[in-house]
């Protein structure tokens, strides 16, 4: 260390906030770690006392995960072919015959179209707007903002009830489109106030070049400015995109079968005499992990993306 | 803010024709087109609908009846007013409004100050920490249904390992007593992160030569925690409240999949009281009244406390 600085805190200051800092990530981390790991287990293992910290890792939650199954009968025993895939062979280690394919890979990919089509509109209308607050004199501009901003203050579920009584009138209850409609207005908000904040910081200069070079205001708009912001875009659009998965309330209200995002169906995972758990947890780990790698990606951006803009390092 | 124009300072430096094709669309016409969409996105998704509600709170309306709907005045809003019910789910959410903001600022505020003394990883282990307010709360939620299992749940589990009570003595969400601290220890577990992550950025944003001044002056480290750092922080702190204190008012998801509002009406917050009368009981109308009570009561509430907030902001 070079010179004594008064602010630089002391070794042994440095050690004990360490210490108690990754104490304190370890215990938070430890319900995220017993999903993944619960989802390895066999049936039995999750339930067992005292909860089991090693065993013997299996597949059968993934496989319970993305199957239907039917308990093996005497009579069928002898109908019965050799199983020929692993995942087979796993069902019948259980006494049990996959019937078909779960409802789960179909939740999941609702969770996809719906993520991405939300997230797609709410960037692509949000840039426009951000980008008209940040540049030009837009009358009652404060108004708008603070307007754009208050329609996350209202519960989801009392803006539900005429929401549903909408889509059942035009047709739109439980399909894809009224949820990426639905999921598009509600991150528009978002990406506005953080779209102008990253605009804000592109400086003006650039686009007056583009104007005397003979650019059109569009041009200059897409030519200039979005690449310029594309860091920032596509922060944003990770912050749609985590707000549209996780989603539950909405979902659950507004859809209940062809349009069901995963949300709504994982606690609904059912085994014999109660939940399976090893498949609840298969199906949490999957929908989880994108988010966490999503978060790893976005550590600068955090802060100003679960602020709406408001702080920003 | 005042904004330059630079079509305008160019159109002062440059021939008429140029200028006439710069300008060939209007900014204000642009600045209609760009806006406009959203604009009119949120007026159908969010300002049509609050209208709807607020002229179904005063009819009879059952959405899931033919029958016509009747006006019948303010009726609505004097039974919700005066039902007991209400101002139990009342009392249920500002309790758990109260407790996670308490926790969640106590324990955001002392892990950013740790953080902040810049052991060597504590960006890593800043990431990991932040993990759970990202993931879908349905979904952790159920799971931790799970952790609270008497006997088999990790959580009994590792209270009865610390403390020696029977793990299956007691259940988390099943007991009266209980549960509505089973609802604020999930939603601490989950929140205190962002209270974190936003005292962090307060933190950072103090100069170091205010230590050093304060440091000449022989000022004690306590004095100097409480005079300068306190302060300081207070503004990033009373934000990360509000946020906090508008989400939590609005809380369903998780505490929907945790207790359902259960045992009894003890974890019944508002919003799930509201979709039970909506979306179970069917009696829109009512709840459509309720609706409108609650946004009323929340954007009042901040309002109030933005304007406590701009003031600490000023001084």
């Amino acid at each position: 260390m070079s010179g004594f600085s008064v602010t630089e805190p002391s070794k042994r200051q440095k050690w004990f906030a360490g210490v108690l800092v990754i104490t304190y990530a370890v215990v938070t981390l430890m319900p995220l770690l017993w999903i993944i790991a619960t989802g390895f287990k066999s049936a039995p293992d999750s339930i067992s006392y005292p909860p089991k910290v090693v065993f013997e890792p299996t597949l059968e939650g993934y496989v319970n995960l993305f199957t239907t199954r039917t308990r093996i009968t005497e009579n069928m025993r002898e109908t019965l072919k050799e199983p020929t895939t692993w995942y087979e062979q796993i069902a019948r280690d259980r006494g049990t015959v996959i019937a078909g394919p779960s409802r789960y890979g179909q939740r999941f990919l609702n969770s996809v179209i719906i993520g991405f089509g939300s997230t797609f509109l709410s960037i692509f209308f949000g840039t426009l707007a951000a980008y008209a607050f940040s540049r030009f004199k837009v009358p009652i501009k404060d108004d708008l903002l603070f307007f754009i901003l208050s329609t996350r203050m209202m519960p989801p579920i009392a803006v539900a009830i005429p929401i549903f009584l909408m889509f059942r009138q035009i047709g739109l209850n439980d399909t894809q489109l009224g949820m990426i409609l639905l999921y598009t207005a509600v991150n528009l908000s978002l990406s506005v106030w953080l779209l102008k904040g990253f605009i804000d910081e592109i400086p003006l200069e650039y686009e007056e070049a583009a104007l005397i070079d003979g650019y059109s205001r569009f041009q200059a708009f897409y030519k200039v400015v979005l690449p310029q912001a594309a860091t920032g875009i596509a922060s944003t659009a990770i912050f749609c995109l985590i707000f549209a998965w996780n989603e539950y309330a909405f979902a659950v209200l507004l859809t209940s079968g062809t349009a069901q995002t995963a949300p709504p169906f994982i606690p609904t995972i059912i085994g014999i005499g109660g939940q399976d758990w090893p498949a609840v947890a298969a199906g949490a780990t999957i929908f989880l992990i994108p988010v966490m790698i999503f978060t790893i990606l976005l550590r600068k951006h955090l802060l100003s993306g679960i602020t709406f803009g408001a702080v920003r390092k | 803010m005042s904004m330059k124009k630079p079509v305008d300072r160019i159109a002062k430096a440059t021939p008429p024709a140029f200028a006439n094709r710069v300008r060939a669309l209007s900014d204000r016409a642009i600045a209609w087109l760009f806006v406009g969409p959203s604009i009119v996105l949120l007026l159908a998704v969010n300002i049509f609908p609050l209208i709807w509600t607020i002229n179904l709170s005063f009819t009879n309306f059952k959405a899931n009846r033919l029958r016509d709907a009747e006006y019948i005045g303010l009726r609505n809003y004097e039974r919700i007013l005066t039902d007991v019910d209400t101002w139990q789910s009342m009392q249920a959410t500002a309790h758990f409004l109260f407790w996670t903001i308490f926790f969640q600022v106590l324990i955001g505020f002392a892990l950013a100050y740790l953080i902040n003394k810049k052991f060597k990883g504590n960006d890593l282990w800043t990431t990991i920490i932040v993990l759970p307010m990202m993931l879908s709360p349905a979904v952790v939620g159920n799971f931790w249904t799970f952790l609270y299992q008497p006997q088999i749940g990790l959580f009994n589990y590792v209270i009865e390992f610390f403390s020696g009570v029977d793990a299956s003595s007691f259940s988390m969400i099943g007991s009266v007593t209980l549960a509505p601290w089973a609802i604020v220890i999930v939603d601490t577990w989950m929140w205190t992160p962002f209270v974190m992550l936003i005292c962090l950025a307060g933190l950072r944003s103090i100069p170091d030569s205010i230590y050093e001044a304060a440091e000449c002056d022989r000022a004690s480290k306590w004095r100097q925690f409480w005079t300068l750092t306190v302060p300081m922080v207070l503004p990033f702190l009373m934000l990360a409240v509000l946020f906090r204190g508008i989400e939590n008012f609005k809380m369903f998801d998780l505490v929907v999949q945790l207790t359902g509002g259960g045992p009894g009406n003890t974890t019944l917050l508002t919003s799930i009281d509201l979709k039970r009368e909506a979306f179970e009981k069917w009696r829109t109308g009512y709840a459509s009244a309720y609706a409108v009570i609650l946004f009323v009561t929340v954007f009042g509430l901040a309002s109030i406390y933005v304007k406590a907030l701009n003031k600490v902001k000023e001084r």
